[in-house]
Formats: structure tokens, sequence, C-alpha cells
């Protein structure tokens, strides 16, 4: 289907309807139980879901594919949501053109700070990066206030100009829209103890979403995605290959700095406000992260690395002390204190202190991330298997 | 001229902290091959060890006394330090005075031991990984570290003073016969720039003049080599992390009074002592050392008013700028070796 | 016709002179040897070649096409292939790939954006590089991972990629270097083998049975500066390089 082979097709398919089914999946917990908690079924959350699940597509066809370790990504979707907001407050507030400025604004620098770049290799390369990054966020921290709106951010006003629209809406700044249908617009559907919320800019981010996604895959599949790997594997047999390795890098590199506009554009699309800090090397470091922790270089790792360290942010940062004394209120108070207190430094503030380490495990005990843990855990299953086959031939029939 | 003398000056506290923190991560690139994206963090905790220990000298025991009384007319609380009763009260405050000083002696064990730790712990098994995987761990390693501090000392920066007779500022123009009240300098950067030459030449020495430190430059240079000689090179190198731990923890111990510590301390520096190793050359000490300075003065030229409103934002960016210039032009950067990291 | 023309070509590392004036000519279709002892120049003359090094002085004309100050993968897409003393593989590739993207290489270009081809469904690539595999006795292994090969079969995958495009000229660097006198052999039959496509050959070899047994005319370097060049059988008999070799003991 679509150009995939059987395997891909299922993969899209798998991925297509675990997006779209996402407000039930994701809701199994009925609305007062004190398990909702838990739920990650509502829209702000599902967007950023799968915003960061395109910024980690898209930085995995650079460092996945190619082996090239950017720590700068970050500054692409900051301009990109620069640019998006600037096109909400000039032009119209469909979200169409806003991303599609994104992409081309993020295109444009991604290819400015990759010719230059990309001349380096290795560890010179990452810290080119991460010196552009840094860089550009300084830039818009300060001289570049004009445009960026310094410390406060970029956000939509009340006299906007606006060209194919209106500044205003009855006093109010008008709100975000695909061709009329609002971004906000919600469709709740009440099933018994559960709500499950079914919102239009979801559903917008997760058409996108689908569209990289199968970019994704088709690149993956291609003589190009072939030729990303080989710069990976051997550059010098490469260049004595006739191929000539630095094109190759570079449009790897503009289209993951594209990639990374399209999520700076969605969440402008979704909230139509930019900052700087989008910008800095700790947002870089992040979509490292999502992709190290899904597994670099397979297709779907990425995307639940990205899934999983939102859905992880958000519910550790949401548990405080009073929760965990719920939760451990069966048990005596001494044992629950003590557990309480073990688990404290953890959650609330604390979850970038279990990130760290959750990140330190994994790079340590499965660089290839979630992908390999389910490879390593199927191979177990497959040998077991095998060996219960092995073991049931072995012993002689018995006989009948 | 004047102005000029004054920017250098300025430049001298930063880039001392660069050069010191630059050198550590070239001992560890040199030594062990490891890009080390924790070392940011081992500078932080550094200015930390000075917070604890002002923080366990100022520890009080309160009595009550009858004669006098507070505002509200309640018998008056009185908080005597420890160290106040053990020591007498003027030799007390004295010692709780200079506590940022007492800091270098009371950190470095703390930051050998965290340095071996830290390499025996997990460093050691990342020295066949690729440099991606190198970066990857230490990263994480910075994180929970800053994170670690941060549950203990909060998020805001907490102020560690310098000793008193070190407050306040002189009059460096007139000492050395110009106008006087142009150039004034505060006391302790100057304390700074003394104390992160002492450390520099020291280490230098330590690897000039010692038949270990021969040893580690000579495995630096050819690692294998040294290894067949039937020398264990890496106990040495081992030792060389420990050390460029403790020169990162010193380094953070005497800038907590110039810039109150506070968590992210680490990452900041980091990043630009990245640059600053990349700029002077991946695994040449002097190269890191000339270029923290360079950079810290270049740095603070470029936040000259008269520069600033020539080239906004230039004072934010210029250590970047360069950086990528140098690159581009001599990857090897200003004084690096053939063959490092070129492949 | 010459198919390879290097006119006085100087090379020196700091103070040592790697290569003095040397000058050489290769004829199109033949197997030519460059033998000499350690240390005689023989990979820094091949890297002037190839372009991995930029002579000081000299010319290095392929065809009528001028070789010096070229980028390695120009002198690749003119027509010359190298194999290496080490063989340089994918080693996180499939066989079958390993020998694709030479192929794609010859067909396509040095760079060619072909994001939303399919490189399974690219039938030519393929039988290409099918065939090649089996040329080298390596199709059953075609879906494994290139680094999991031995030694003997992975310098035979990088022969088979160089192969997969036809280069006009192929130079190899000690094709046989660490190898088993069973596999040297094979490794001459399988260069013997290709001599039928009419392939000129540059081979550098320390063993003088695989130079004897492969070469039409054989190159003897020696410090920098060629001493002696012609017929193996010349060659064999001649003192100057009996000299070079073993330092003036008669063989």
């Amino acid at each position: 289907m679509l150009g995939l082979d059987k395997k891909d097709t299922s993969l899209f398919l798998l991925v297509l309807l675990l997006v779209v089914l996402a407000p039930f999946l994701l809701n199994p917990f009925p609305e007062n139980s004190e398990l909702a908690q838990f739920n990650a079924g509502y829209p702000d959350l599902m967007q950023r879901f799968l915003i960061f699940g395109i910024f980690a597509i898209g930085f995995n066809i650079l460092f996945g594919l190619t082996g090239y370790l950017s720590f700068g990504h970050a500054a692409f979707l900051g301009v990109g949501s620069y640019a998006g907001v600037w096109m909400m407050k000039l032009l119209t507030m469909n979200v169409l053109p806003a991303i599609i400025i994104s992409v081309i604004f993020a295109g444009l620098f991604s290819l400015l700070v990759g010719y230059i770049s990309l001349r380096r290799s290795g560890i010179y390369f990452s810290i080119l990066t991460l010196a552009f990054a840094q860089m550009s966020f300084s830039l818009a921290y300060s001289v570049l206030t004009p445009i960026t709106n310094g410390e406060t951010g970029l956000q939509l006003a009340l006299d906007d100009p606006r060209i194919l629209g209106v500044s205003q809406v009855d006093g109010s700044i008008p709100l975000a829209h695909f061709f009329g249908v609002n971004m906000r617009d919600s469709f709740e559907l009440s099933l018994g103890g559960w709500l499950f919320t079914f919102n239009a800019g979801y559903y917008l981010c997760a058409v996108v979403m689908m569209i990289a996604f199968y970019i994704a895959v088709r690149i993956f599949r291609s003589p190009f995605g072939m030729m990303l790997r080989a710069v990976k594997s051997n550059q010098q047999r490469m260049n004595f290959t006739g191929l000539n390795s630095r094109p190759y890098t570079l449009a790897a590199f503009v289209i993951s700095g594209m990639y990374a506009g399209l999520a700076g554009g969605l969440m402008v699309a979704m909230d139509p406000l930019a900052g700087a800090e989008r910008m800095q090397w700790t947002a870089s470091g992040e979509v490292v992260l999502m992709t190290i922790l899904g597994g670099a270089g397979t297709l779907i790792g990425p995307v639940l690395g990205a899934g999983f360290i939102k859905y992880c942010e958000n519910i550790f940062s949401k548990i405080n002390d009073n929760i965990l004394y719920e939760w451990f209120s069966a048990l005596p108070e001494a044992v629950s204190d003590i557990l309480v207190f073990v688990i404290h430094p953890f959650i609330g503030k604390g979850w970038h202190l279990t990130l760290g380490i959750m990140f330190m495990l994994i790079v340590i005990f499965l660089p290839g991330g979630i992908m390999e843990g389910f490879q390593r855990i199927g191979k177990l299953f497959s040998r077991k298997k095998k060996k219960e086959a092995d073991a049931s031939g072995a012993t002689p029939a018995p006989a009948e | 001229m004047d102005a000029i003398l004054l920017q250098i000056l300025n430049g001298l506290d930063k880039g001392s902290a660069y050069a010191l923190i630059a050198l550590g991560l070239t001992l560890i690139f040199g030594t062990l091959g490891v890009v080390n994206f924790a070392h940011g963090a081992l500078f932080m905790i550094g200015a930390f060890c000075a917070v604890t220990l002002s923080r366990l000298l100022s520890l009080s025991y309160t009595t009550i006394d009858p004669e006098r009384t507070d505002f509200l007319g309640n018998p008056l609380k009185v908080e005597t330090p420890y160290v106040e009763a053990w020591f007498g009260p003027e030799t007390g405050a004295a010692i709780i005075d200079w506590s940022v000083p007492l800091g270098i002696l009371f950190s470095i064990p703390i930051m050998a031991f965290i340095g071996l730790a830290m390499e025996r712990g997990l460093i050691k098994y990342f020295y066949k990984r690729p440099h991606a995987d190198q970066i990857l761990v230490t990263f994480g390693l910075a994180i929970v570290l800053q994170e670690i501090i941060k549950y203990f000392f909060g998020a805001n920066p907490i102020p560690t003073p310098a000793p008193d007779v070190f407050a306040g500022s002189f009059d460096f123009g007139a000492m050395i016969g110009m106008d006087p009240n142009v150039i004034i300098y505060p006391y302790w950067r100057i304390v700074y720039f003394l104390f992160a030459a002492v450390i520099i030449g020291g280490v230098f020495a330590f690897l000039q003049y010692t038949t270990f430190g021969m040893v580690v430059r000579a495995g630096m240079a050819d690692r294998q080599t040294v290894g067949l000689l039937g020398i264990n090179i890496d106990k040495r190198f081992t030792v060389m992390f420990a050390l460029a731990a403790v020169v990162a923890g010193l380094a953070g111990v005497m800038y907590a009074p110039i810039n109150s510590p506070n968590y992210h301390m680490g990452m900041d520096f980091l990043v630009l002592s990245f640059v600053v190793v990349v700029v002077g050359g991946m695994g040449s000490l002097p190269g890191a050392v000339l270029a923290g300075f360079v950079l810290g003065i270049l740095e603070s030229f470029a936040s000259m008013a008269q520069v600033v409103s020539l080239l906004p934002g230039i004072n934010q960016i210029i250590i970047y700028l360069v950086a990528i210039v140098i690159l581009l032009t001599r990857p090897r950067g200003l004084m690096g070796r053939k063959g490092v990291m070129e492949s | 016709m010459e198919i390879l023309r290097v006119e006085g070509v100087n090379k020196s590392f700091g103070g040592l002179k790697a290569l003095n004036n040397v000058n050489f000519k290769v004829n199109e279709g033949t197997v030519h040897a460059i033998i000499g002892p350690n240390g005689a120049g023989k990979s820094t003359f091949l890297n002037c070649m190839i372009g991995r090094l930029a002579p000081d002085t000299g010319t290095v004309m392929f065809g009528d096409i001028s070789l010096t100050g070229m980028k390695p993968h120009e002198i690749n897409q003119v027509g010359v292939s190298r194999v290496f003393q080490t063989p340089e593989i994918f080693g996180e590739l499939t066989l079958l790939e390993n020998i694709m993207i030479p192929a794609l290489a010859k067909r396509d270009g040095d760079f060619a954006l072909h994001a939303f081809a399919r490189v399974d469904q690219d039938a030519e690539i393929r039988d290409k590089a099918m065939h090649m595999l089996e040329d080298v006795g390596l199709a059953e292994k075609r879906d494994i991972i290139a680094s999991s090969l031995s030694r003997g079969d992975k310098r035979r995958l990088e022969l088979a990629m160089c192969l997969s495009q036809d280069p006009k000229l192929l130079l190899l660097d000690e094709p046989t270097a660490g190898m088993s006198r069973a596999d040297t052999n094979n490794t001459i039959d399988l260069l013997k083998r290709i001599g039928d496509r009419g392939i000129t050959k540059v081979v550098i070899e320390h063993d003088m049975h695989v130079v004897f047994s492969l070469a039409e005319k054989v190159t003897v370097l020696a410090q920098g500066t060629i001493i002696a060049e012609g017929k193996p059988e010349d060659i064999k008999g001649d003192p100057r390089v009996q000299e070079a070799y073993l330092g003036g003991a008669h063989l």
C-alpha cells in the first residue's frame, strides 16, 4: 500500500490505528476513579505526544541514519515557532500558512547551520551545532527582541495587522483555525464513567504526523536512506566508491531541520506563542533523549521515546507527597513514611532527576533503546520456545 | 590604553575559570579519550562544597540570654556557632569568614573521591564505546548531579562571600602609575586569577617534572606502547581523572564569591568550556589554557559599551563566533595535535 | 595504449623524501605490479594516484584526465576503483547493500536524492549486485551483516564492490596480505578471472608468488625511486632488485 512493502504497511497501519484511537487508549480509567490521574487522553498532552514525535522522527533521520549527533536541533524548532507566530500576526489565523512558513524558515536556517557544521564530523560537529544553537538562543533573548520579544516570548496581540483576517473579534484575539475548524474545538463523549475528548487540533496533528511518519518510512527504504546508513558505517569507503558524502549529510540535516520546524509550527498552531527557551540546548538534549530512549535508527522508536518521555514528564511532575500517601494508605504509617521519603526526590519537581537516571540506564545497558529491549525480550521468548521444542523433540515419543 | 587594560583585567577571572575547566576536560580527553559532558557539574559541585562548608561552619547552638531582651521583650535567643564556642569568638569568627578559602582543603578529598568514583564506576565502561555514547552518558550524569544539588540546595543562587579582607576593590590603575579611579578592580578577582595561575602551574609542573607525569604524557601520546612497556597506564589515568575533577572543583570553590552558586552554573560553563577546548585544540593542555584566557578577555572586550552599541548582542555570541571561525579555518584549534579526533 | 601515466611525481613528509621523481606508465588491459621492500613508498605512491594525498609536484594522467587535485569520489567517478590493504567495507550493512551502493554510485553519480524510490524494487541494481556476489562466491551470505565475515571474505566482498562499478582501472593494495596460502590462491584465481573482463589492474604486493602468477609487468620501487621495470622473469634475475630486497645477499 502507498508504495510500502507488507511489513511497513502493517507498521504504518498500526501507528495510524494507535493515533486515531489514542483518545480511547490513553483514557483507560474512569473519570472518577483514583487511577484517573494516569490518564493521558486530554488534548494538550496528546498533541505534545505527536508534536515531539514529529521532532524525534526528524532527528532520527539525521542521527539514526548518518550517526551525526546534533546538539542544536531545538534551534530549528524555535525558528519555526517564531516564523509561525509571525505568520499568524501578519497574515491569517489559519494555521496552514503558519505551519508551511515554519517548515520553510527552519529549512533555510538548517541549510545555513548544516552547510557550516557539516564541514566537520564527530565531536566537532556536535560542538559546532551546540555553539550555533546557543548563539541563536542568546540572540533571541537579547538583540533580536524586536522579532522575538525577548524574555517574554512572542505572543499575539490585539493590534496585530493580520492582512487576511481581522485583528480582533469582540475585543479579543481571534482563535487559530484550519479553514474554519477551530483548533480548540473538542467533541466530548461520555460513556459510563469514562469521558473521551476528541479535539480538532489533535487530529490535525495526527494527520500531519502520519504524513511525516510516512515520508520517514519512505526515506528509510530508499537508496538515499541506504546512502545515509553508508555514511554512518564507513565514510571513507563511501568516498572511494564515488559518492560525495557532504550533500547526503546536508540533505539529511536539512530534512531533519524541516521536521523540527514542522514541530515548532504545530506547537504554534495549537498554542500561538513562542519563547527563546524552546531553543536552549537542554531542549536539544531532550530530543536526543527521546530518540535514544526509543531506539535510534529504528522507524517507530523515536515516536515511542517521545511519547514515553512526555507521558512520564506529565505523570511524574503531577504526583506529590499527598498522592503518594493516598496510595500507601493501606500500609502502616511508618512504612508509608519511609516509602514517601524514598520516592519524594524523584517526583514533582524531581522529574528531571528521574529522567537523567533513566537516560543513563538506557545508554549503559540498552544502547538500542526501547526497541532493542523489545527485540531482546522477543529473542528470549523465541529461544525458550525453541528450547521447549527441542526438548520435546529430543525426548522419545511415549509408546502409544 | 587604560580602557584596554581594564577589559583585559575584567576578562581574567572568567578566563581563569574557562582555563581551569578546559584544562580538566583536556586532561580527561587526552589521557582517557573520553568526552566528559559532566565536567561542568564537577565545577558546580566544587562551588557547592564552598557553600556546604560555610554552612557547616556556621552551625550554631541556641542559648537564652536572660539579661537581654529582643524587641518583643522576651529573653533574647543567642545563636553561637560551634566553632566560636570551640576556638573562642575571634578565631571562630575568622574561621567562618574564611570559609571559602578553607573550602579548598575541604573540597580536595571530596572532589578526588567523586572523580575516582565516576571513573571507576561509569566512565571505565565507556572507553571502547563510540564518542556519541560517551557524550550521552556523561550528559545524563550531568543532569543527575545537577538535580541532586538542586534537591538539597534549592533552585536559587546562594550568596557565598569571600573573606572580609578581600571584600571591595582597589585602585589598580593608581598602583601602576595611571590616573586614579580609572581601573578599579575587586580584590577577589585578582585572588582568583593568581589562584588559577598557581593551579595551572602546579598541573604543568606535575606533568613535566615527576615520573608519574612523564608516564602520563607518554601515555597521552601513545597509549599502546606505554602499555607494552609493562606500565599500568590505566591506574595512572584514573588518577588523572581524579586530578581533573579536583581542578574543576577548586575552580568552582573559588568562583563561589564571584557568582553565587546555583545548580545550573555547571551547564552554563560547560558549553563555553567545550568551545574553549575546541578552540585551543582538542588534546592540547597549553592550548586549553591559552584559549581559556583569550576567550575570557575577548568576551570582556565585546561587552564594552562602544562595541555593544556598534554590534548589538556581540557580547553574547562572540565566543561561539570565534569557535565557528576557528573550527572552519583551523580545525585542529590554536595548538591542537595532528590526528586527534580527525577521522 | 596507456591508460595511466605518472610523470615526475615527488612527495615529501617533512624531511623525508617518500617519492623521488617517479615516472610510471600502465598499458590498458594489463596487470601491472608494483613491488618493493617495506618503506619503499608504494602506499604513498598509490595514495597520490587516488587523491588521498596530493603530490608535491608532478602529474597523474588517467587517459586524458588529470587526477592530481581531484577528490576521491571524483576519481572514482571517472573509472578508478581501489581495494584497500585492510578491507574497507560497510560493516553494519548487508552484503547485498554493500554491493548495491557502488552499483548505484556508478549509475546515478556522486549524489542523487532518490528519497522516494525503493531500494528493494530496483531490479537492475539488485540483479547486478546478486551477480557480483555469485561471482565471488558470497551469494548465500547476501543478507548477513558484512562485519561478521572472515577477513578473506571481506576482501572478496570489497573486490566485488569495486568490480560492480566496471572500473577501467583497479588499484589493489596488497590484496592477499594476511591470508592463508589457500585463500591467497583463491584470490589469485579470482583476480585472473576478472582479467577476462579487460580491466586494467595495478597491484601492490609483497608476496612474490602472487606477483609472478598475476603480473605481466613489474615495477620495483625502493627508497622512493623506481629501480627496475620489466617482465617478471627479467625482474627475478635483476641484481639491483635482489640488492634492494636482501641488502646485497644473493638469492
